[in-house]
């Protein structure tokens, strides 16, 4: 039985996850030596910053039994609107204004979503498509489509803070990680706990996995997907913010696409699309290994033409991979 | 204490639009007691547990617990009154852990806000001690059997103070050892003083456990009353509204012999087993699991034919070494596993029916379809097959149809010799009752019937010889005079 249990952490979706990304590693530090160094880190951690909180976020929503295609909208509209607003003199220059909009309209779009799921029934995927239209429809129609490109002060403030700075001793080049890499960092922890130790967590585990059982036993189900709902909301708010800030931009089709990469993160992660399973540490993982991919394609000299369809195929074989697992896991039930 | 009365109905009537799914039940249990709650499909059973639940609001009618009437039940405070049900589907978590099942609802109860896995832990230890279930607690419910959730379920339930424990249907998908089992657990909470409710409609399993019985119709109320007042025939007439002849088979007039075997012997399985069968006759084979009695079944068809000994069909010694030869010498078997093995169940009636003697509607190259038609109307007539014609899908079909359609099938080969293996396994009562007739009838006109079950008062009523089945060897041959035998 120990044995068993040490068994099932080494196959478990998290260290199969581990192997597929030191593979990975290995393949592309033998032809690119250059791989295994410091900037490579910082680079891909970087990069990692929105997708991790974007796939929190929707990982949060999965479990709960649902599923949300509006973040990419949410998220260009909460950058935008900030930006647009200081344009046009109507805010202030100030950090807290500009993440505190941002945070409130992705906050006001959870509740227009949660709305539609939990009190009008209707089908998640839907009901964030509607979402998703409406809200960049509705804001290119009322803000119109700008470019903006230089940050208002408290945004650049933050932008020149930086948690770390390293020059490479050979090339002379300095990398830089800025300090807003500490928000997926707090926010895994968070959300960890949250799953992991709070009844609210453990509650969106419960209707995701059935929610008929959780009725039955006495969840707010529907103040459980209001939760989960808002929540990935306003934390969309607030990624989108740390969007414009590292990219020094804010355009209204900015993040438009990228919910299926961060969904497939997920499930490549081992959140099951059907609801109830899910892991921070997994999710991580997911995010790393797409991000990895994403960016060391050209390290291994593949022409950005045959990115997208490398990407496909690893997303391919990583939910082959995770639906595997779960249905050794319920094959285990006939031993 | 063991008559005073934990809960009474009385009148309880519940409309969904225009169907009347209760039209006025009264029912009682008493606390300490194991009541079982008995009706054919869709007579209401389980819209008056989720009426008992607080699920439903009734239309009309009182409910008291502990002789408090309350109106307006909600499903909170019929759990704050000890009523806990565990429905067909369990209501269960398949992603989370034993433990956390068994104690989610406590948790949630207690409106707890930040969770602690030991208490959760101790929790569903304390419970599954009491029931005495082992199960892993940090095993997810999915990777469990039902047998394993179902008992999840009740270990969740009784840790809420529960002093009703209602469960509807909880036999249907456990095997025989799992039945027994959960039994004994039904019964040590009972000995806790815990009052409980079985759905169920089988009766071997309501005699094996229930104190007392009420029986509903069609969304009445039947009868009610201490399980020694039901014999098999009341049983059946409560449930079914009709009355079945439950007189013991005696052939009409017994005529010359149609089949006979000597010294079968299939090493390992059964040996030297010797048998006829005259006109008329009604043969049960009947044993334990393991005597030998499925092997016997199988070699007669061919399946996994005998190595030794003689087998007469008709005064004549044929070979049976393969369902071929079977076939040839117009035998017909009902696989004990039906839907798997003797339906096709997405095909049509008529397909079924004729799937076994398809080589008659070939007329040159082209099938005669209108002939087919015909000959399966005929048999939906006179098997009396509840479908509007010979085209729905047999999935479309209750238990008990769909193995008239198995029978269909092989009446339609014109059999001279019939064995069937559990043939009313998971059938309905009333289906039950007539499916006995019709193999009456069949051996009526000469066509030699070999039932193969382990229901007992099944094989007593409809048997007029019983072979009973012994380690492989054939035990005693006996006929239907008894009431009892030794397996
Ligand atoms: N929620 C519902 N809506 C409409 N009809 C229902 C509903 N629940 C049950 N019924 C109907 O009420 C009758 C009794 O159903 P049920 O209580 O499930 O029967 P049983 O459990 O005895 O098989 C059936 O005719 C069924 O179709
Ligand atoms: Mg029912």
């Amino acid at each position: 039985m120990k044995k068993g249990k040490r068994n099932s952490m080494l196959t478990s979706t998290q260290m199969i996850l581990l192997y597929v990304i030191i593979v990975f590693c290995i393949i592309v530090g033998l032809r690119q030596p250059a791989f295994f160094s410091v900037a490579t880190v910082i680079n891909i951690a970087r990069a990692a910053i929105f997708s991790a909180c974007f796939a929190l976020c929707e990982m949060i929503v999965i479990i709960s039994g649902g599923i949300d295609v509006s973040f990419p909208a949410i998220g260009c509209v909460a950058m935008y609107v900030p930006m647009y607003l200081i344009d046009k003199g109507m805010g202030s220059q100030s950090a807290w204004f500009c993440f505190g909009v941002a945070i409130l309209i992705g906050l006001g779009f959870g509740l227009f979503n949660s709305i539609l799921i939990a009190v009008l029934d209707i089908p998640p995927l839907i009901a964030t498509l509607a979402t998703s239209s409406i809200a960049s429809g509705g804001a290119v129609t009322i803000f119109g489509s700008h470019d903006y490109t230089s940050l208002p002060e408290g945004l650049q403030k933050i932008y020149n803070t930086n948690l770390i700075t390293y020059v490479d001793p050979n090339t002379g080049f300095s990398y830089v990680l800025n300090i807003l890499v500490l928000v997926p960092i707090i926010a895994s922890i968070i959300v960890a706990f949250l799953l992991k130790r709070t009844m609210l967590g453990r509650g969106l585990y419960a209707i995701g996995g059935a929610k008929h059982a959780a009725r039955v036993a006495g969840l707010n189900v529907r103040g459980l997907q209001f939760f989960a709902y808002i929540f990935s909301g306003a934390f969309t708010g607030l990624t989108a913010m740390i969007y414009t800030t590292l990219m020094k931009s804010a355009r209204i089709s900015a993040l438009m696409g990228d919910e299926m990469i961060i969904i497939a993160a997920c499930v490549i992660g081992g959140v099951r699309i059907t609801g109830g399973h899910g892991t921070v540490s997994g999710t991580l993982l997911g995010v790393l290994l797409i991000t990895l991919v994403q960016n060391s394609l050209n390290m291994l000299g593949i022409p950005t033409s045959w990115q997208r369809f490398v990407v496909g195929i690893i997303i391919l074989l990583g939910t082959i991979l995770t639906s595997w697992q779960t249905k050794r896991s319920l094959k285990a039930e006939k031993a | 204490m063991a008559n005073e009365v934990f809960l009474k109905l009385e009148g309880i009537k519940k409309s969904f639009g225009g169907v009347h799914a209760l039209r006025g039940v009264d029912l009682e249990i008493r606390k300490g007691e194991i009541h079982c709650l008995a009706g054919e499909n869709g007579c209401g059973k389980s819209t008056l547990i989720k009426a008992i639940s607080g699920v439903h609001d009734v239309d009309e009618g009182k409910i008291w617990i502990e002789g408090e009437q309350v109106e307006h039940l909600h499903p909170i405070d019929a759990i704050n009154r000890g009523v806990q049900v565990i429905y067909q589907d369990f209501a269960i978590f398949p992603n989370l852990t034993v433990a956390e099942n068994i104690a989610l609802n406590g948790e949630v109860k207690d409106r707890t806000k930040l969770v602690s896995w030991k208490r959760i832990h101790q929790v569903a230890e304390a419970a599954m001690e009491q029931v005495g279930a082992r199960m892993d607690p940090d095993m997810l419910l999915e990777q469990l059997p039902v047998a394993g959730k179902q008992m999840v379920a009740i270990c969740r339930a009784i840790i809420n103070d529960a002093k009703l424990l209602i469960l509807d249907e909880p036999t249907t998908a456990l095997t025989e050892p799992e039945v027994e089992r959960l039994f004994q657990v039904i019964r040590s909470l009972k000995d806790k003083g815990i009052a409980i409710m079985i759905v169920n409609h089988k009766l071997d399993e309501i005699y094996k456990i229930a104190d007392r019985l009420t029986i509903l119709r069609n969304g009445s109320f039947v009868s009610t009353g201490l399980i020694s007042e039901y014999d098999t025939q009341r049983f059946t007439r409560d449930l079914t509204g009709h009355e079945f002849e439950s007189k013991k088979y005696v052939p009409e007039n017994a005529g010359e012999e149609i089949f006979r075997v000597e010294h079968l012997t299939l090493p390992g399985k059964f040996e030297d087993v010797s048998f006829a069968i005259n006109k008329g006759d009604v043969l049960g084979i009947t044993g334990l699991l393991g005597s030998g009695r499925g092997e016997l079944g199988e070699a007669l068809f061919g399946v996994t034919p005998a190595q030794s000994g003689k087998i007469f069909l008709n005064g004549e010694e044929i070979r049976i070494k393969s369902i071929d030869d079977a076939l040839n010498n117009r035998i017909g078997y009902v696989p004990e596993d039906r839907l798997t093995q003797g339906l096709f169940m997405d095909r049509s009636i008529e397909d079924n029916t004729v799937v076994s003697s398809i080589r008659n509607y070939f007329h040159g190259l082209k099938l005669n379809e209108s002939e087919m038609e015909e000959a399966t109307n005929r048999w939906i007539g006179e098997l009396s097959i509840a479908a509007p014609s010979p085209k729905p899908p047999v999935r479309t079909l209750s238990g008990g149809n769909a193995q008239k359609v198995v029978i269909a099938k092989w009446l339609n080969t014109e059999p001279r010799l019939f064995i069937l293996n559990g043939p009313t396994v998971g059938v309905d009562i009333g289906a039950k009752a007539e499916i006995h007739a019709i193999l009456r009838g069949l051996a009526a006109q000469g066509i030699g019937i070999i039932i193969i079950s382990d229901d007992l008062p099944e094989l007593f009523t409809n048997c007029n010889k019983i072979v009973v089945m012994r380690q492989g060897k054939v035990g005693v041959i006996t006929d239907n005079s008894v009431d009892n035998i030794e397996l």
